[in-house]
């Protein structure tokens, strides 16, 4: 299972490496690695329908309670099912869709990657792993929106998708974490087991606050429903993967999965009615004024997401069967629609609905998959759709509330059966016009999967009770404990739910066929947008940024000496407050050893070599008294028993003086640039600090010294390592690898200055 | 800087400061010295050569460039703690042959160590000055 | 003899500071290598200094018989010194690389007008 999970990783990492083949016809091979998974999910299907506990263990942190562990419900099921199934399609159509694109091999890795992290969320037990999995989609999604990485706006909208589902990220990896104190096991299993404790918990409000927010960033719930039409800009197989079956159906699988956890609550039903329900009109409604036919969609989907967290938060038993269907009505049919745009882009260059007319005539295949497609998200009768519209109406009309909720949930599909109309049927009706005479047909790669979806679409709407006990009632028992009474029908018999049905498909059809989308209605809203949530949020963001550039200008304004007095000042006023709080340190001169004449010379040598130094105004003078002090600070070394130190300071010292000399003979005398006012207050700061070292030096040498180590090292360094001369023996025996580490610190610093001085500058680049 | 008195001292100078830089590397482990002053010392004795003689004289007198002891004191320092894995001992373990050699004491893979030093400080320092010397020299 | 070697190690960091917040690249660089000098001093003062007795067992003797100096110490500034040359070597190359390309030694001079960020 573990393999399963991560091949997604396995074969993008090895696509690294043969490259070439896999940009040609190669390619279709990687459609094996969906439907390799597929066939393997599909044969643990009757383990999971007759519910058998699939759980497969994999320690990772086991000490902190995080482990790969694996849970095949039937609710994982379902996702696992759609992620490798859709993928397969995807897979193959991507091949031909992306056919001679010269990052094809790059594309899809990404997919692949993508889809082992879809794999990985929906199948977590462990609500870290799952955050894990959870982040990865965001990032290989990232990746996949911006794919075009060469035009701005496809950058642009990609970081808008990671932004927000990012920050979703931060809210839902809070409350996960609280939700593993509170339950004190990260185990989702273990959660639901425990709910009751988690429900009565003072926490609850925030938990559930926190775990709706990063789910309804994911699944582009109102207000952060706006990163998704941007999301378009992808390759059309992204967006049929991303927002058909996978990457928004996350936010939706999350609020599945703990709804035994932190559902039947008022708070929680509350919360995903109120967002999901507007969502769903709000979506719809907006869907009407779109002209381009992947904006249409990405409108639709969005409305189609609302409804389904606000079947999740309905919290009946026909509604998450409803909810269950309709998760497979909705990835069936857009999906399908999606690459039947992804056709008519590809052929015609347009998308563009008031120009697409027609196309039936030179198109035939994808029509027919776009219009079954289409009924199907429009819920005629004997498709799936009809199925899950139905379940739909009788979720709502059996609710508290229940005028409410149906009048919004019939408006929605009113609005969602035209918006699917137009997508999947407009470009195909009427006159076919001069432009599109010579298109043709693309292979069979491309028009097969759209229609493979659409018929089954149609074919589980004829049938459905094959999905009864394998997957629809399975979800309904991960959702809800139980999933009795759960059948699905073709004929309900003639009930209220028949007439809302019949109103929905009169009012729809008939919408459809007097309403044209404009570009006109396309202006009208894009004149609202000034209130629109996206440009609210993107202000905030762009508030954010400003501040802390203003911020980081005013710490880091490019010039190292105001690093450095910030630094140094900082160190100075908190070591200098502690100090003069505590009281004047003592310090008894009388222990410290005598002062020999040498030592008071060298030392006044010293200071008088630092006063030149720094005084003088020539290089020469400057650099010749830095190396006295260098050779007196070698004096010292001698005098105080370091004749190791005092050798290599004596070398070092020639060597940099020769270096300096090499390189800044030539160069002018200091100018005077600072002003005395500057060079006053920098002495002052200077000394201050200077002081503050004198004076911890002083404190420190009052303490007693703990030499425990130097004695190990100075009674074994004959006794282990055979020398003695300790200092030697420590360098190349006791720490012979910090040694090791500092030769290569020395080699990189030769590396460094010899490329360098190899470096010719180009002279148009030095301005 | 071209005397001639420096100039006839340094070719004597040379060998002898070379000899008193590898003296210092083997007497290191019992009496200050070691691998890191000896590099340098030898380092030091060709910067020496190089002013009286010129830096092009000093480069003839080396048949390779002098970077190429740099992998060779890293490889030699790195081979000296891979070589007690051999005996099943751990990474840098000291060993030791055992009798001591006459003038340089015990040889042990510490020795090796240090030699690798040796070799990387010289290495470094060369390249460094004759870099720099070089590009200034074609500048002028 | 410590009270004045403290008071040594409060003037190099002094100076090194005063030095390192000049606009003058050279003058960055000896700051730097006065801060070096004075951090390894500080180091060395802080193992307690001892007079003529280096960490050096007698030639006739296993281990030490009488007081010796701290080896730990000096061997953290030997490594110290040796780095800190490969430090300034990199640094004095950097500077004459800046002045070739800039022709100024003004610290100031590099910082780009105004740069969009």
């Amino acid at each position: 299972m573990l393999l399963a999970v991560l091949s997604g990783f396995l074969v993008a990492a090895s696509l690294l490496f043969p490259g070439r083949p896999l940009k040609g016809k190669g390619a279709v091979l990687l459609t094996l690695l969906p439907a390799g998974l597929f066939i393997y999910f599909c044969s643990l299907l009757p383990q999971a329908a007759a519910g058998e506990r699939l759980f497969f263990h994999y320690p990772w942190v086991p000490a902190m309670g995080v482990n790969f562990d694996f849970w095949l419900d039937g609710l994982s099921m379902v996702f696992c099912l759609l992620i490798t199934g859709i993928g397969t399609l995807i897979f193959f159509y991507a091949s031909s869709y992306l056919k001679g694109h010269p990052y094809l091999d790059r594309f899809l890795g990404y997919l692949s990657m993508f889809m082992s992290a879809m794999l990985g969320l929906v199948l977590s037990d462990n609500v870290i792993s799952l955050f894990v999995f959870w982040e990865l989609t965001s990032i290989t999604s990232f990746f996949l929106i911006g794919f075009n990485n060469d035009s701005e706006a496809s950058r642009k909208s990609s970081m808008l998708a990671l932004a927000i589902t990012g920050g979703g990220g931060f809210f839902l990896m809070a409350g996960l974490v609280l939700m593993g104190t509170v339950a004190g096991s990260y185990s989702v299993q273990e959660m639901i087991a425990g709910n009751a404790l988690m429900k009565n918990h003072a926490l609850y409000g925030v938990i559930c606050f926190l775990v709706c927010a990063g789910a309804f960033t994911k699944s582009a719930q109102f207000p952060f429903h706006f990163w998704l039409p941007g999301a378009m800009k992808a390759p059309t197989p992204v967006s049929a993967y991303l927002h058909s079956a996978t990457m928004v159906k996350a936010g939706v699988y999350l609020l599945a999965r703990l709804t035994p956890v932190l559902g039947n609550h008022p708070y929680w039903s509350l919360t995903l009615m109120i967002t999901g329900g507007f969502t769903m009109v709000y979506a719809a409604v907006h869907s009407l004024f779109r002209t381009d036919l992947k904006s249409i969609l990405a409108y639709s989907t969005i409305s189609a997401l609302g409804m389904l967290v606000f079947l999740t938060g309905v919290g009946t038993g026909e509604a998450f069967t409803a909810m269950a269907v309709f998760v497979l009505v909705h990835a069936l049919y857009k999906a399908s629609l999606f690459l039947v745009t992804g056709v008519i882009d590809h052929e015609t260059g347009i998308r563009d609905v008031t120009r697409l007319s027609g196309l039936q005539k030179v198109l035939l295949p994808v029509a027919v998959a776009g219009v079954l497609a289409a009924l199907s998200g429009g819920g005629i009768p004997l498709t799936f759709g009809f199925i899950g519209k139905d379940l739909i109406y009788e979720a709502t009309m059996r609710a508290g509330n229940a005028g409410l909720l149906t009048a919004a949930a019939l408006l929605t599909n009113i609005l969602l059966l035209y918006a699917g109309f137009v997508a999947g049927i407009k470009p195909f009706t009427g006159r076919l016009s001069e432009a599109f005479q010579d298109v043709h047909l693309p292979p069979l790669s491309m028009w097969l999967p759209p229609l493979l979806l659409a018929v089954a679409g149609v074919v589980l709407g004829l049938f459905p009770g094959v999905l009864d006990v394998p997957v629809v009632g399975p979800v309904v028992t991960a959702m809800q404990g139980t999933a009795e009474g759960i059948h699905l029908h073709i004929w309900h018999g003639f009930n209220f739910t028949l007439l809302l049905s019949a109103v929905t498909l009169v009012a729809g059809v008939g919408f459809y066929l007097l309403r044209k989308p404009t570009h006109k209605a396309e202006l009208t809203i894009g004149r609202l947008g000034f209130i629109s949530p996206q440009r609210l949020i993107t202000g905030a963001a762009r508030g954010v940024i400003r501040f802390s550039d203003w911020f980081t200008i005013l710490f880091q304004n490019g010039y190292l000496r105001v690093y450095l007095q910030y630094i140094v000042l900082f160190l100075t006023v908190l070591l200098g407050i502690r100090y003069l709080g505590e009281g004047r340190p003592e310090i008894s001169v009388s222990q410290f050893s005598e002062i020999t004449v040498y030592e008071g010379v060298v030392s006044g040598v010293i200071l008088l070599a630092i006063l030149v130094t720094i005084l003088t105004s020539s290089r020469l003078t400057a650099i010749a008294s830095l190396s006295v002090v260098g050779y007196c600070i070698c004096l010292l070394f001698v005098f105080y028993s370091a004749p190791d130190l005092a050798m290599t300071q004596f070398t070092i010292d020639t060597l940099t003086v020769v270096l300096f000399v090499l390189v800044l003979f030539k160069l002018p005398a200091f100018t005077k640039i600072s002003t005395t006012a500057v060079k006053v207050r920098d002495m002052v700061m200077a000394v201050a600090f200077g002081t503050l070292i004198t004076i911890i030096a002083l404190e420190v040498l009052e303490e007693p010294v703990n030499k425990e180590i130097s004695r190990y090292y100075a009674e074994n360094a004959y006794v282990l390592a055979k020398g003695k001369n300790v200092v030697n023996v420590i360098l190349v025996d006791f720490r012979g690898l910090d040694t090791m580490v500092e030769i290569t610190v020395l080699t990189i610093a030769a590396i460094g200055v010899f490329s360098l001085l190899k470096l010719k500058i180009n002279p148009a680049e030095k301005e | 800087m071209k005397t001639i008195i420096l100039k006839t001292a340094s070719r004597y100078l040379l060998p002898l400061l070379l000899l008193f830089s590898v003296f210092i590397l083997l007497r290191g482990h019992y009496l200050p010295g070691g691998g890191f002053v000896g590099g340098l010392v030898a380092a030091i004795s060709f910067v020496l050569h190089a002013f009286a003689n010129g830096l092009s004289n000093t480069r003839l007198l080396l048949k390779y460039h002098p970077r190429i002891l740099i992998p060779i004191g890293l490889g030699l320092s790195l081979l000296s703690g891979f070589v007690p894995m051999l005996f099943g001992e751990p990474f840098m373990k000291g060993l030791w042959f055992p009798e001591p050699l006459p003038v340089i004491g015990m040889v042990g893979s510490a020795l090796f160590f240090d030699i690798g030093v040796y070799f990387v400080v010289i290495g470094v320092t060369l390249t460094i000055l004759f870099t720099i010397s070089e590009t200034t020299q074609l500048e002028e | 003899m410590e009270v004045i070697l403290a008071i040594l190690i409060g003037v190099l960091y002094a100076a090194g500071i005063y030095m390192m917040v000049r606009r003058s690249l050279v003058k960055l660089l000896i700051g730097l290598i006065l801060l070096g000098n004075g951090a390894n001093m500080l180091i060395f003062l802080l193992g307690r200094i001892t007079k003529g007795s280096p960490p050096v067992i007698p030639e006739d003797a296993r281990v030490f018989a009488e007081v010796y100096a701290d080896p730990i110490p000096q061997a953290l500034i030997l490594t110290a010194i040796v780095i800190s040359f490969g430090l300034q070597a990199f640094a004095i190359i950097l500077l004459k690389q800046v002045y070739i390309v800039n022709a100024s030694d003004d610290l100031d001079d590099l910082n780009p007008i105004e740069e969009e960020i």
